[in-house]
């Protein structure tokens, strides 16, 4: 019995991501931990994007605002479990906490909130304009924490530490990894259960002809509305891992480049495949790595490849692989 | 009130620099339904080039005459070179392609002219204040810059409704395969248009010079106000872009100038510094959305 090459290359790709941390104790790249939980967590705010952009059709050109909302939260609970000072007192007391179980959820919760506000309102629009009232709901968010100095403002908040996960000690580089590995992995197999389940292909039907699934009967608006709270929450949990992992927030994380980055890291994967966004986030930052070293005016080479990569690889790498290896299949 | 006069003309000068760049971004997307974030990046090269420009001749007016040709050419090359392929492709490609540009051109201006800001100087006979009203000294330039902007208005209008080329843009914009079939050459004049819009975009550069620091990244600050305005104004419209850059410029300065002395006398200082100056800084983009769910096409959609 052969096994069919798309999945030898995926199951070859997980083999190596559980091997990273042994290989790279191995040898003597311990750095390269640090680098792969960075990159699973990029590839996490992609899978959050991808939802509603591969799959709905929804260019937002605004999800750093989730992704800049997830960290303040950890950082902002955080900061209160240091000082001892109550978050707030109406209508019941909320301290501050440092359990990754309260305060990770809770990200999602907000960023899940924010995302009901922001999307009902974007959603009334649509092309170009949709486009423009997310970046400027993450512009307002942006300059909110640029100005709001009680958690630092323009310079950020620093993590006094990572949060507890119970037996789990997310000091440990290689156990964090596991742990970002571990969620990167249950929202991979979610989004590859979903795409094929009704609301996937409900979502996918309206990505393709709108009119047509109202016509059918589907509650169109709604769906989508989900599928970007759906989105923000998961791209908030994406940024509750990276305040983690830098232990430092800044505004710099909502920022709209922030936005772009996350855009080229779904694009450059492959729009609406389940495994692009990983692939993305690999490619973005090995690229980003590479070239830093060479030249540190790397962003003059990345930038046209980025438009060679939109003009001439639209499918996105995983994309074109993906329909090389079904091929041969 | 003098006060308020003051901050009213600022915004309008504000209003005018936005509009200069938004008068070329809703050209190229209401005609080429392209969306060039990219535009932002030849308003800093036209500074960049003024400003060394200014420095060799010593002349603000030779450096304003060499950068606007200058950077009309650099528009022209990135639209021939890159732009051309993105005008069938639907908006995410060419946000993504535009925010590689931006990428490039801020590094390229970064390694040409090193990582510290320039300054240009204005004109000796602008750089003085002149009375608008008895006792109210306002600088020569800002008002210089709110004149050239009304001006360039009026150009833009006459050019667009009643000159030949105006209505063969208008022709290409209602329906560019019909256009085409009527002997308008729609590749050069998409390139003349793109040229047209840089020049603007470079002039806006070269004003903001002597007001703003000149550095690499200085054209994303006022590329996003922009969009806002186009997005306000109706995409397409250049009567709406100078509506909307007159609102934005005004509702922004306005509120930076008043609004955390309002939330400070209702809420104490504590708050002004911080909510008032949070507001202000968001006010525009709270503008767009208000604008948006009031009317989803903008104030004056352009097409239909």
């Amino acid at each position: 019995m052969s096994v069919p090459p798309y999945r030898a290359v995926l199951f070859a790709g997980l083999a190596f991501a559980l091997a990273l941390p042994l290989l790279a104790g191995v040898l003597g790249l311990d750095y390269a931990v640090g680098i792969a939980t960075r990159i699973l967590i990029l590839a996490l705010a992609g899978i959050g994007l991808n939802l509603i952009l591969g799959f709905g059709g929804m260019v937002s050109f605004g999800h750093a605002a989730f992704f800049g909302l997830g960290a303040y939260t950890v950082a902002i609970l955080s900061h209160h479990d240091m000082t001892g000072e109550a978050f707030a007192t109406w209508p019941f007391e909320i301290g501050g906490t440092v359990a990754a179980i309260l305060a990770w959820p809770l990200a999602m919760a907000v960023c899940a909130l924010a995302a009901l506000v922001i999307g009902a309102i974007s959603l009334r629009t649509g092309g170009l304009s949709f486009i423009m009232i997310t970046l400027a709901f993450a512009q307002m968010l942006f300059f909110f924490f640029v100005s709001l100095e009680t958690y630092g403002g323009d310079d950020g908040l620093s993590l006094l530490a990572r949060s507890s996960a119970g037996p789990l000690d997310l000091h440990d580089p290689a156990q964090f990894y596991f742990l970002v590995l571990a969620i990167v992995l249950l929202a991979l197999a979610v989004t590859a259960r979903w795409s094929r389940a009704r609301f996937g292909l409900a979502l996918q039907g309206i990505r393709d002809n709108e009119r047509r699934m109202r016509a059918l009967g589907f509650a169109t608006t709604r769906t989508k509305l989900a599928a970007f709270v759906i989105s923000g929450a998961i791209v908030g949990l994406a940024g509750a891992l990276m305040a983690n992992h830098t232990e430092f927030v800044s505004p710099s994380f909502l920022s709209w480049q922030r936005s772009g980055e996350i855009l080229a890291i779904v694009v450059l994967g492959g729009l609406g495949t389940v495994f692009g966004p990983v692939v993305g986030a690999v490619v973005f930052f090995v690229l980003e790595e590479v070239l830093s070293q060479w030249t540190q005016h790397w962003m003059i080479v990345f930038g046209p490849l980025l438009v060679l990569a939109v003009l001439f690889a639209k499918q996105g790498l995983w994309g074109l692989a993906a329909q090389k290896l079904a091929r041969h299949d | 009130m003098l006060l308020i006069l003051e901050q009213v003309l600022n915004g309008l000068q504000l209003g005018v620099m936005l509009f200069l760049l938004a008068a070329g971004l809703t050209l190229v997307l209401g005609i080429m339904n392209l969306v060039n974030l990219a535009h932002g990046s030849l308003y800093m090269v036209g500074a960049f080039i003024a400003a060394s420009a200014a420095q060799w001749t010593g002349s603000f007016l030779l450096g304003l005459l060499i950068a606007l040709p200058a950077a009309a050419l650099v528009g022209i090359a990135v639209e021939v070179i890159a732009l051309r392929n993105l005008y069938e492709r639907d908006h995410l490609d060419q946000v993504l392609a535009t925010f590689g540009l931006i990428l490039f051109f801020n590094e390229a201006v970064a390694m040409i002219w090193g990582p510290r800001a320039l300054f240009i100087d204005p004109p000796s006979w602008l750089s003085g204040a002149v009375e608008i009203l008895p006792g109210v000294p306002y600088p020569a330039f800002r008002l210089a810059i709110l004149g050239i902007g009304l001006a360039v208005a009026g150009f833009l209008y006459w050019l667009v409704a009643r000159t030949r080329l105006g209505m063969t843009i208008r022709a290409g914009a209602s329906n560019r395969e019909m256009a085409g079939a009527l002997g308008i050459d729609i590749k050069r004049l998409y390139t003349l248009v793109f040229g047209l819009g840089a020049m603007l975009a470079a002039l806006a550069g070269v004003m903001a010079g002597p007001i703003y620091a000149v550095e690499a990244g200085m054209g994303e600050q006022i590329l996003i106000p922009a969009f806002v305005v186009v997005v306000i104004g109706g995409i397409g419209s250049i009567r709406g872009a100078l509506a909307g850059a007159v609102l934005v410029g005004i509702a922004d300065t306005l509120g930076r100038a008043f609004l955390p002395g309002i939330i400070g006398a209702f809420l104490g200082p504590a708050a002004a510094s911080g909510a008032g100056a949070a507001l202000a800084s968001m006010a525009i983009y709270i503008l767009m959305a208000a604008v948006l769910i009031w009317r989803p096409r903008g104030l004056f959609p352009a097409h239909g």
